[in-house]
């Protein structure tokens, strides 16, 4: 990625996030526990690949715009939101490992977006106040949207939390198996920093205690205990995931790839 | 779907600042804020509303269409109940 601007690869860490992230849920659609929970988890993913779009759109838009562009162009040669999403490998998608990780449980789910609510209004503020505008307008838009995720979220990990021994015991099982891929939402990759750097973004450094307030207030209501601080598993940002990945886009690409433009 | 099903709920969405709340449905929902929860997503997610009211189904009495005889046709032939026997001044606009 040597000739990609920091710009770009932030914009595509911000994308992949949210195309990885919605695209988790709405493997629900159609599964969900209750006709209502299935049409919520659905708007919450399309939601977050709406955003994938505004983002991928200004990757794209930014990638054209390079002497020497690295990115898969579509079937017309430039670069497009499709082939940036359909057409990268694994090594390229810059997606925290949190959000790759498999559905499970309906706890495991809620906690995963839980996590990544809580962690997405503070940055979504940031980018909203931030210099650049294209993303400042995104982040404004994305900001309410992440609102309404956290508190959903919320109320159900205090539901399954302060709920039956079952449920209780479900959200134990799946904050053991989840915690250790949330200290990479606030390690920063190089291009984080240099977004903080340019004005864009907010620092993470000064976002991780609103996010740790917010998941102990949510915790203490649902009567679960604050995992210790351990070792935290990284690497989604720079390109190195878990196996979770692979089978996520052999799955959404198929059919680009098979059918190249193809269109329904 | 499990055989403890979650209680019903009644939806009424007021449009508009201004107007009713109108009922547009009911869903099943564990208690009110989730029953608010599941309407802002069922029902206003193509900007339907501005408002949500829930009410959980079993405190809506109903009217016994078994009555309708006797509750509703004696107004039938009843038509100085409609204020339409009054002469207006002439100024008096949109009555």
């Amino acid at each position: 990625m040597s000739s990609s601007t920091p710009l770009i690869q932030y914009t595509l860490h911000l994308a992949d996030d949210t195309l990885i992230l919605g695209h988790r849920n709405s493997e629900w659609t159609g599964h969900g526990p209750i006709l209502e929970q299935d049409i919520a988890i659905s708007n919450i993913a399309l939601d977050l690949i709406g955003q994938a779009r505004n983002f991928y759109q200004y990757a794209a838009k930014l990638a054209n715009e390079q002497s020497k562009n690295i990115y898969p162009p579509g079937l017309n040669g430039s670069v497009t939101e499709d082939s940036l999403a359909y057409l990268r490998d694994g090594w390229d998608f810059r997606n925290s490992l949190l959000v790759e990780q498999a559905n499970g449980d309906w706890a495991k789910t809620i906690l995963r977006q839980f996590f990544c609510s809580a962690h997405q209004v503070d940055l979504y503020e940031g980018l909203a106040a931030g210099s650049d505008k294209m993303l400042s307008a995104v982040g404004a838009k994305a900001y309410k949207e992440a609102l309404y995720h956290l508190r959903w979220s919320s109320e159900w990990v205090i539901r399954l939390g302060d709920g039956t021994e079952e449920s209780h015991a479900r959200m134990k099982k799946a904050l053991e198996e989840l915690w250790k891929f949330t200290g990479e939402l606030y390690t920063p990759a190089s291009y984080e920093l240099w977004a903080t750097g340019a004005g864009i973004a907010a620092d993470l450094s000064q976002l991780r205690p609103r996010w740790e307030e917010r998941v102990k207030d949510v915790f203490d209501e649902a009567g679960l205990s604050h995992p210790a601080a351990g070792w935290m598993q990284t690497g989604g940002k720079e390109g190195r995931h878990t196996e979770q990945l692979g089978y996520i886009l052999a799955e959404m690409q198929f059919l680009q790839r098979a059918y190249p433009g193809c269109e329904w | 779907m499990s055989e403890n099903q979650w209680p019903l709920w009644e939806i009424f969405i007021r449009s508009k600042q201004g107007l009713d709340h109108k009922h547009v449905g009911s869903l099943h929902a564990a208690d009110a804020q989730m029953a608010i929860e599941n309407a802002r997503d069922v029902y206003t997610r193509r900007m339907e509303g501005v408002s949500i009211w829930v009410v959980e189904s079993k405190y809506i009495h109903a009217s016994n269409p078994d009555d309708a005889a006797s509750f509703y046709d004696p107004a039938s032939d009843k038509v100085y109940r409609h204020p339409t026997f009054y002469d207006l001044p002439d100024e008096l606009k949109h009555m």
